[in-house]
């Protein structure tokens, strides 16, 4: 261009199209694992055809689990378990064992005791600040009903306000429930928390 | 700016509230202490492969720790030189034999020098030229590492290394001389809790004796309670429940525990933590360990009085357990904890597995411990913006702490020495802004 006008430069240039030599996309061979490990546990439920009577009464179970927790109702939600119930968040997704590798929660019942007792306790200290819970539980889906053990997926969103701060939780639950003298026990709770790799502002004093 | 008066903000025995809360502080404290000291950046097992990297904050400034082609370990900032985008967007990962940015594909070999820029022609007979340093990532002025343990300082000179550790370098050998082999390999989850105080809280916090049976009384109560109960009906308690009960212990029993405050504000509180019960899978680990050591060494290594070792001013290292809290602070009232445990090489699978609880119960996003300290520290923050009084006391035992060769050991264990010890390092840090504020 002789003159630098901005009508003559408007009007010549090359179009841009897909052409094979995209020097710069080449350039990014893409040799790099730069993927978080967020969320993805690769892990996809399927529901069984099982009775409807079933499904309503393990439905009944999860929403009564997370009413409790919302009514801080610690011993009835501890009661939920079998004897040798466990409750346990994986601190990775990709975890298989509840005991062995760093978790979020461990918990057998006898910790589940000493849990309790502390959010009991009169000095608890930072129990003084007013918090409430409000658990939503949904996508109930029963997996596999073998004997007296039945097999559900589920997911949770759970909000918490604690003094002035609202936090947010979701995930998943996975519960192996037993029968035991006609009732449904919690012999199993694993929860996988979305977040549960984040960053947490404060802690999780009670169970999600 | 006005003047600094640090012998007014920081006094033998008390200090103001406002090096807890002011932000111009809180930025000379970023400049002349985070980004020239000695910084932890990781264990060098997090990055195995060439390409493995870690991102980090050393100060107020990105970073990026990577293993090198020549298996070299490089700490560069995370930031192209060309519009000053970050390299690196995840906290962990593989880059390849690369880094790429992402706005306009400058590539950068894994020490960080420039490789490869699209249409370099562009550049020709500019100011720009490829074997400029500032073509290039622009590493950590020194790398240097400890037992595996890697660190970095943004400052060309000051002490070593070595010199910055001082006696505090027991933490690492701590950790590691409890494997037969003498190493430790990171467990790749890193717990992360925003702390909303000055990251002083939680130095001091560490070694104070006096706390646990106050703060800790909630957990240690009902974990006591089902500990003797589990003793009566079967004679023993599985360890972590005593990892528990004794943050209730006695007042008494809290100042018989001595502290030891080294230079620069480091510092150990003692106490044998009982890991040494006579089990079948302790008395197999301590005949490994004899077996690779000989007897004394061995003893000397099983029977270390430490509970913490605090590295001034960001870590705390709870070495028997061969655990580490590293603290990166974001601001006056806000500091990020990362919080990582190590798997001893060569050692029963039940070892591993007793320090996982201890990590598991009182280190985790749901810990039945920490829950209550970051409730002191939160109110603790808010107590220091009140008016209702300037300063922070630290009167207990003043003037009774035996002091040799620069090491001073507390007589009581309750001694707020920790905290005084403490300040004595941050005063000789900040005596640069000092002077310089002056001019």
């Amino acid at each position: 261009m002789e003159r630098n006008e901005v009508s003559q430069a408007l009007g010549t240039g090359v179009v841009i199209e897909a052409i094979e030599s995209m020097t710069g996309a080449e350039s990014i061979a893409p040799e790099h694992v730069g993927r978080g490990r967020l969320p993805a546990t690769g892990y996809v439920p399927q529901a069984a055809a099982v009775d409807a009577a079933l499904q309503r009464e393990v439905e009944a179970l999860l929403y009564r689990q997370a009413a409790m927790l919302d009514a801080k109702a610690w011993a009835e939600w501890c009661g939920l378990f079998s004897d040798s119930g466990i409750y346990w968040m994986p601190a990775t997704p990709d975890q298989t064992d509840w005991e062995g590798q760093p978790s979020i929660f461990a918990e057998d019942g006898l910790l589940r005791e000493v849990r309790m007792g502390r959010l009991q306790h009169p000095n608890a200290w930072s129990q003084a600040a007013a918090w409430a819970t409000n658990h939503l539980v949904g996508n109930v889906m029963i997996e596999a009903v073998e004997g007296d053990r039945v097999e559900v997926y589920s997911r949770f969103q759970m909000m918490e306000m604690r003094r002035d701060d609202i936090r947010h939780f979701g995930g998943s639950y996975r519960h192996t429930l037993v029968r035991e003298q006609g009732r449904l026990g919690i012999a199993f709770q694993r929860v996988d928390l979305t977040n549960g790799q984040g960053l947490f502002e404060y802690v999780l004093q009670a169970w999600v | 700016m006005s003047a600094i008066d640090l012998d007014y903000l920081v006094q033998p025995d008390r200090v103001h509230r406002s090096v807890y809360t002011d932000q111009i502080l809180f930025d000379l404290e970023m400049e002349n202490v985070f980004e020239k000291i000695w910084v932890y950046c990781g264990h060098e097992s997090q990055v195995k492969k060439p390409g493995d990297y870690w991102t980090l904050q050393i100060g107020r400034q990105p970073m990026v720790m990577v293993r090198g082609e020549d298996m070299r370990i490089h700490v560069l900032y995370n930031r192209c030189p060309h519009r000053g985008v970050m390299l690196c967007g995840n906290q962990s990962g593989n880059t390849g034999k690369h880094f790429v940015c992402s706005y306009h594909a400058w590539s950068f070999k894994l020490d960080g020098r420039i490789s490869a820029i699209p249409l370099a022609r562009g550049y020709e007979g500019t100011r720009l030229t490829f074997d400029d340093p500032q073509a290039s990532m622009v590493p950590a002025a020194r790398v240097d590492s400890y037992r595996g343990f890697v660190f970095a300082s943004l400052s060309p000179t000051g002490p070593s290394l070595s010199e910055f550790l001082g006696d505090a370098r027991v933490a690492f050998d701590d950790i590691c001389d409890r494997s037969p082999e003498g190493e430790v390999e990171a467990v790749p989850v890193c717990h992360r809790v925003m702390q909303r105080s000055n990251w002083k809280f939680f130095m001091e916090n560490q070694l104070d004796a006096l706390h646990p049976s106050v703060t800790h009384q909630s957990t240690g109560v009902p974990a006591r309670r089902v500990e003797n109960r589990l003793k009566a009906e079967q004679g023993k308690a599985p360890l972590f429940f005593h990892y528990l009960s004794t943050f209730a212990s006695s007042f008494d029993q809290w100042d018989s525990v001595q502290t030891v405050n080294f230079p620069n504000g480091h510092g150990i509180l003692k106490a044998y933590m009982g890991l040494r019960p006579t089990d079948p899978d302790t008395l197999e680990y301590e005949s490994l360990m004899k077996k690779a050591y000989g007897e004394a060494k061995a003893e000397e290594f099983l029977s270390r009085s430490i509970h913490h070792v605090l590295v001034y001013p960001y870590l705390s290292v709870q070495s028997p357990l061969q655990q580490l809290r590293c603290l990166r602070p974001i601001g006056p009232d806000r500091t990020l904890s990362e919080i990582w445990h190590f798997r001893l090489k060569g050692v029963p699978e039940a070892i591993y597995r007793r320090s996982l609880w201890y990590f598991n119960l009182v280190n985790s996003p749901a810990t039945m411990i920490n829950a209550d300290d970051l409730e002191n520290w939160t109110k603790g923050q808010w107590g220091l913006q009140s008016k209702g009084g300037d300063w922070v006391s630290f009167h207990r035992e003043h003037g009774r702490d035996t002091e040799t060769d620069g090491v001073s050991y507390s007589n009581r264990g309750t001694s707020e020495v920790v905290m005084r010890n403490q300040f004595k390092a941050w005063k000789a840090y900040m005596q640069p802004a000092a002077a310089g504020s002056k001019a």
